[in-house]
């Protein structure tokens, strides 16, 4: 069984529940260990990074300290963890100055990072560890006539090259496609949602997020699968400011690319936290309401059905 | 531009050279910093940029005023603060400069420049954060949002209301902060670290005829 040191991060503990258990349910049908890093802390998020640049570091770097006491990679379903945490290790990686610097912070509390972790966003464990491959073997609702629009977000593909393209990603239509859905066509996959700008610049938030519901409200989505708990937040919870905003009659469900692989796999609507958000999916809950196809579960696939 | 900063070509007034300094410093930070030199004013960034329509000096016009030597116009720009972090900039530029952690660099120097108030949106939600960061070492969303509404503006807070209410139907708020186990731990770091980042004084001369090289008008 393969085990990773998992990094919920501070939204996955509150508002966005839902990834949390969602995560944690489908990669314990996969078979793999997710162990909480004991005694995380807030990695400092975007806005963080931008204001002060070593208190940022040093605070990201904690939770690497703590995670290299183990031979196991980071998992950080949160976009912002994910980029502030590989950041980090980038940062001071590359400027020894800057490692000393921290290394100093860190020692105050007995803390020493070597650069010795790996930080990972489930998206990439899923099709590269896992592979959808024998994903797809676990399948037992297979999610045909499923039209879902995939948003990946800024963070988990940018600013670095990382498992994945930076323009055009596609692991996470791959996915999808092998789980039995179709994917609309939904250019707008790497647009930015308006991220913090919602609390500090609204207007403009409202606006880049009321374009991207149009895009996959346009293309014939049934809803919209993200990876990131704020472009979930932006484009769900604000949904009745930007219809008032725009005059528009947006009822998009967004869900996490987690609970829509978890209804696949057989998961309860309950266990993977769908209940939860604004937003039903009519589709989706037909889907799991539906009778469960017998899976091979890690055995050679049985041909997925088509509806 | 006040008339004492007319300068002849080329030389550049002792306050103009000092926030270069300042800022070139922060810039330094970043790997690959110093590609910003690179820049071939293609706009790509701009072009590129999902808010620069909102941006009162869009990126490529951020580095061409770097160029032409003036910081102040640029750290007063309303533009630093309307960037969303979306990288969009950055991982088009075709001659790599780091444009987003540039920006960064700007925010930095803005700020320890005190050049704008701490009522500032961007400044205070980075003030509430760092408040519930400090006391419990992890992130409680309900009280950063009431640090920020009372550093803001507190009639801000009833727009949220409905979105408030509805979150906590759904059981989406987390009433009690959890303290981290070595919050001291944490708390040291923080204190250690900000010391670094206190920003490095540099010297400011006074406006002598020399540093221009002519006698300023009047």
């Amino acid at each position: 069984m393969q085990q990773y040191s998992y990094y919920p991060g501070c939204s996955l503990h509150s508002a966005h529940k839902g990834y949390d258990m969602s995560c944690r349910a489908v990669a314990e049908k996969l078979g793999c260990e997710l162990i909480e890093i004991e005694d995380w802390n807030c990695c400092g998020a975007t806005i963080y990074m931008s204001v002060k640049e070593i208190t940022s570091l040093a605070i990201a770097s904690r939770n690497l300290a703590l995670a290299e006491q183990y031979p196991r990679d980071v998992v950080a379903p949160c976009s912002s963890c994910f980029t502030v945490l590989s950041k980090a290790n980038r940062y001071l990686k590359n400027n020894r100055e800057l490692d000393q610097k921290v290394n100093s912070c860190l020692a105050e509390a007995g803390l020493h990072y070597g650069g010795g972790v790996r930080v990972r966003h489930p998206l990439d464990v899923l099709t590269n560890d896992v592979g959808t491959e024998i994903i797809r073997t676990y399948v037992e609702k297979p999610l045909a006539g499923l039209k879902i629009a995939n948003y990946y977000g800024c963070q988990i593909v940018r600013p670095e090259r990382g498992f994945d393209d930076r323009e055009n990603p596609t692991t996470m239509d791959d996915l999808f496609e092998s789980l039995g859905a179709e994917n609309v066509y939904f250019p707008m996959k790497v647009r930015c949602c308006g991220g913090m700008l919602m609390t500090t610049y609204e207007e403009v938030a409202l606006k880049l997020s009321k374009e991207l519901l149009e895009c996959a409200l346009e293309n014939g989505a049934d809803c919209i699968a993200t990876t990131c708990p704020l472009c979930q937040m932006n484009l769900e919870s604000y949904q009745d400011k930007i219809n008032r905003a725009f005059g528009s009659k947006f009822e998009m469900p967004i869900l996490f690319f987690t609970q829509v692989i978890g209804v696949a796999l057989g998961i309860d609507e309950k266990t993977l936290g769908i209940d939860k958000n604004f937003y039903r999916c009519k589709k989706l809950e037909e889907i799991a309401r539906s009778t469960a196809v017998a899976a091979g579960n890690g055995k050679p696939a049985p041909e997925l059905v088509e509806a | 531009m006040k008339i004492e900063d007319i300068r002849t070509p080329g030389r550049l007034t002792p306050k103009e050279s000092e926030l270069r300094v300042a800022f070139l410093e922060q810039v330094g930070v970043i790997p690959g910093g110093e590609k910003i030199k690179a820049c071939i004013q293609c706009g790509t960034c701009t072009g590129s940029c999902p808010v620069s329509y909102a941006m009162d000096v869009p990126p490529r016009e951020l580095i061409a005023l770097f160029r032409a030597g003036d910081m102040e116009a640029l750290l007063k720009s309303k533009a630093i603060w309307t960037c969303a972090s979306c990288y969009a900039c950055q991982t088009r530029c075709p001659a790599a400069i780091k444009i987003t952690d540039v920006i960064y660099a700007l925010k930095r120097t803005a700020m320890e420049r005190k050049i704008y108030s701490a009522k500032f949106p961007v400044h205070s939600l980075a003030d509430s954060f760092m408040k519930s960061m400090f006391r419990f070492g992890r992130l409680n969303e309900p009280r950063l949002m009431v640090y920020y509404f009372l550093k803001s503006g507190f009639w801000k807070a009833f727009s949220y209301l409905p979105l408030g209410l509805k979150m906590a139907g759904k059981e989406r708020i987390e009433y009690r902060a959890s303290k981290i186990k070595d919050i001291k731990g944490l708390r040291k770091i923080m204190k250690a670290a900000e010391k670094l980042d206190m920003p490095i004084e540099y010297e400011v001369k006074p406006y002598r005829e020399e540093a221009v090289g002519y006698k300023a008008v009047g």
